[in-house]
């Protein structure tokens, strides 16, 4: 029936790396993740698990640790934010090209400069291409709940990419909420054994690993790449439906909040979809048509999928918590409209660029984008596609 | 209690305001609430004007931002009342809960126009006599449960027993300190 706790979102993914005690952790401490490594050193000295700790000197070691540990055929873990994921970022693409399922918790924070320690996504938009699977959470609850289900969709053999579970920085790691874990031995029964078809310590199949590759196979093996990622959608869904039998939580691609009958949706992901919820409830009570449409799934990123859930809206804003700086849109929202006029969807779809460096984004906020939307649906006129959401000075 | 109740702390960094808001949400969780608490983080360093959060619920919590119209208002130190604008959006029907000496009029008169319940503590003082030390988030914590009623104060003593158990196991001689400064401030906060 579940256990009910309260911890925060730090202790949340502490606590899944416990149960799921993985042959490896390598990792280096830079806020606001410092805790998960904290935590789980704690469970290593306590002999709660039987993980190989690895105080590693750098985030580049702490990746490298985690692709020679998952090579040699091990289940290998990490935490990092920010510049920590930055300083690994060679080796981000070293494990997804080498297909090694290795899980890692991204505690969302804004890449410097100048120095910021809070939270944006700029992080996980960064590495949005690098060949990892990218899951988002809300809440402690998500972010726990994601990492039980991480390890099942990046070893399924059709896949085998390594997964990063990403949650805000301070916002969700650092606040104490209500959450439902799982009992060990569900959590054990459910993520299982890893048992790798092809591993450096398996002396009766003698292989190498990470060989020059060059014109004659990158190619073909970037396509293989591609491929798994299209793989992974079939399993992700696979996966939450065996996760929703054993807890009954429901999880897909995108989680839409009262979205089927509504006029306007706003699209985002983590912690602000809470907040736009709890603004949707206060529309509706004033029968304003308001939804939310929250990403959990950002990489493979179910374009069809979205574009079909977004088709009957009037005006749908998507709302990016890390600035493209590309003269054009975020990263989400070059997603979402590419994927709705791919399909041949065409709805007014405006971008908001917000929260950034740990800015707070305040429910009243929220509900001028929705104001901004009835505009929209009442004159046609989309207006400057390209805004701010609660900037000084900005063009809104 | 009312559906959500939010509440705001200010505090100094080192007086332990964000401990006291993850032990009244501690608190809250134990008698079945849903529950928020969470600082405020900026660059902290002691004695540096510091804001921590509560939200407390019989539903589940989904909003993610700070608390800009908190229905209470915790002040463990009262030099923030020249420095910090303590009753910014502090709900009208709530109350602010300082700790202070200081007199009826002053506090009024410092709070300018805020119309709400006011309701003072002298913290130091108890914290001195039951713990011989200056905790000041001990005191103030029994005083906000007290003034907002999120739970009746057997509950919370018994609740709290546990929490300081657990808190304090490798220095349980504090525990009974503890819970006196809970029992005396529940006595001693008064409305001005």
């Amino acid at each position: 029936m579940g256990i009910r706790e309260r911890l925060s979102g730090n202790e949340a993914v502490a606590t899944a790396m416990k149960q799921i005690n993985p042959d490896v952790v390598a990792a280096f401490p830079i806020t606001p993740s410092t805790e998960i490594p904290q935590y789980f050193s704690s469970f290593v000295s306590n002999g709660v698990v039987d993980t190989e700790f690895v105080a590693v000197e750098s985030e580049h070691s702490a990746m490298s640790a985690c692709i020679g540990a998952e090579a040699a055929g091990s289940r290998a873990m990490t935490a990092t934010s920010a510049n920590g994921m930055s300083l690994m970022w060679e080796m981000l693409y070293i494990a997804s090209s080498l297909r090694l399922p290795i899980v890692m918790s991204l505690v969302n924070r804004a890449v410097s400069g100048p120095l910021n320690i809070h939270n944006d996504h700029s992080d996980a938009m960064g590495a949005r291409d690098s060949g990892w699977i990218q899951l988002f959470s809300e809440n402690n609850q998500e972010a726990y709940d994601n990492m039980i289900m991480a390890h099942r969709i990046a070893e399924n053999k059709n896949v085998l990419l390594p997964l990063m579970v990403c949650q805000d920085g301070f916002i969700t790691s650092h606040s104490i909420e209500n959450i439902e874990l799982i009992e060990d031995e569900k959590v054990k029964e459910f993520v299982g054994t890893y048992h790798p078809e092809h591993y450096l310590l398996n002396a009766k199949e003698p292989i190498a690993v990470g060989p020059l590759d060059l014109q004659s196979y990158l190619f073909e093996h970037k396509v293989q790449q591609s491929e798994a990622m299209k793989n992974a959608k079939k399993v992700i869904l696979d996966v939450a439906k065996d996760f929703e039998k054993m807890t009954g939580r429901k999880y897909g691609f995108f989680e839409g909040y009262k979205l089927d009958d509504c006029d306007m949706a706003i699209v985002c992901m983590n912690s602000t979809a809470g907040t736009t919820k709890y603004v949707v409830d206060e529309l509706r009570a004033k029968g304003i048509k308001a939804g939310c449409l929250k990403i959990r799934c950002f990489r493979p990123f179910p374009a069809e999928e979205v574009a079909e859930a977004l088709k009957h809206v009037k005006a749908i804003a998507v709302l990016d918590k890390a600035a493209s700086l590309n003269a054009a849109g975020g990263a989400l929202y070059e997603d979402v409209v590419s994927g709705m006029f791919t399909s041949n969807i065409h709805v007014p779809t405006v971008n908001y660029i917000y929260g950034i460096g740990g800015r707070d984004t305040k429910s009243t906020e929220i509900e001028t984008v929705f104001d901004d939307l009835a505009t929209i649906v009442k004159t046609g006129e989309i207006g400057n596609p390209y805004r701010y959401l609660g900037v000084r000075g900005g063009n809104k | 209690m009312e559906d959500l109740i939010e509440i705001r702390w200010h505090g100094r960094g080192g007086q332990g305001a964000k401990t006291a808001s993850l032990l009244l949400a501690d608190a809250a969780f134990n008698t079945g609430k849903y529950i928020q608490g969470f600082p405020e983080y900026g660059p902290e360093r002691m004695g540096a004007p510091i804001t921590a959060y509560n939200r407390i619920s019989n539903k589940p919590i989904t909003i993610h931002s700070n608390i800009y119209e908190p229905d209470y208002v915790v002040v463990v130190d009262d030099t923030l009342l020249d420095a910090v604008d303590v009753t910014a959006g502090l709900k009208e029907s709530g109350a602010i809960v300082i700790n202070t000496t200081k007199d009826a009029d002053t506090i009024r008169n410092q709070l300018k126009n805020y119309k709400g319940d006011i309701y003072t503590i002298d913290a130091r003082k108890i914290s001195l006599e039951t713990l011989g030390k200056y905790f000041p988030n001990t005191p103030m914590l029994a005083a906000i449960v007290k003034v907002s009623k999120i739970m009746t104060e057997e509950e919370f003593l018994k609740d709290m027993v546990g929490s300081f158990q657990h808190k304090f196991a490798k220095k349980p001689e504090v525990i009974e300190g503890n819970m006196k400064a809970l029992e005396m401030s529940l006595k001693e906060v008064k409305k001005v």
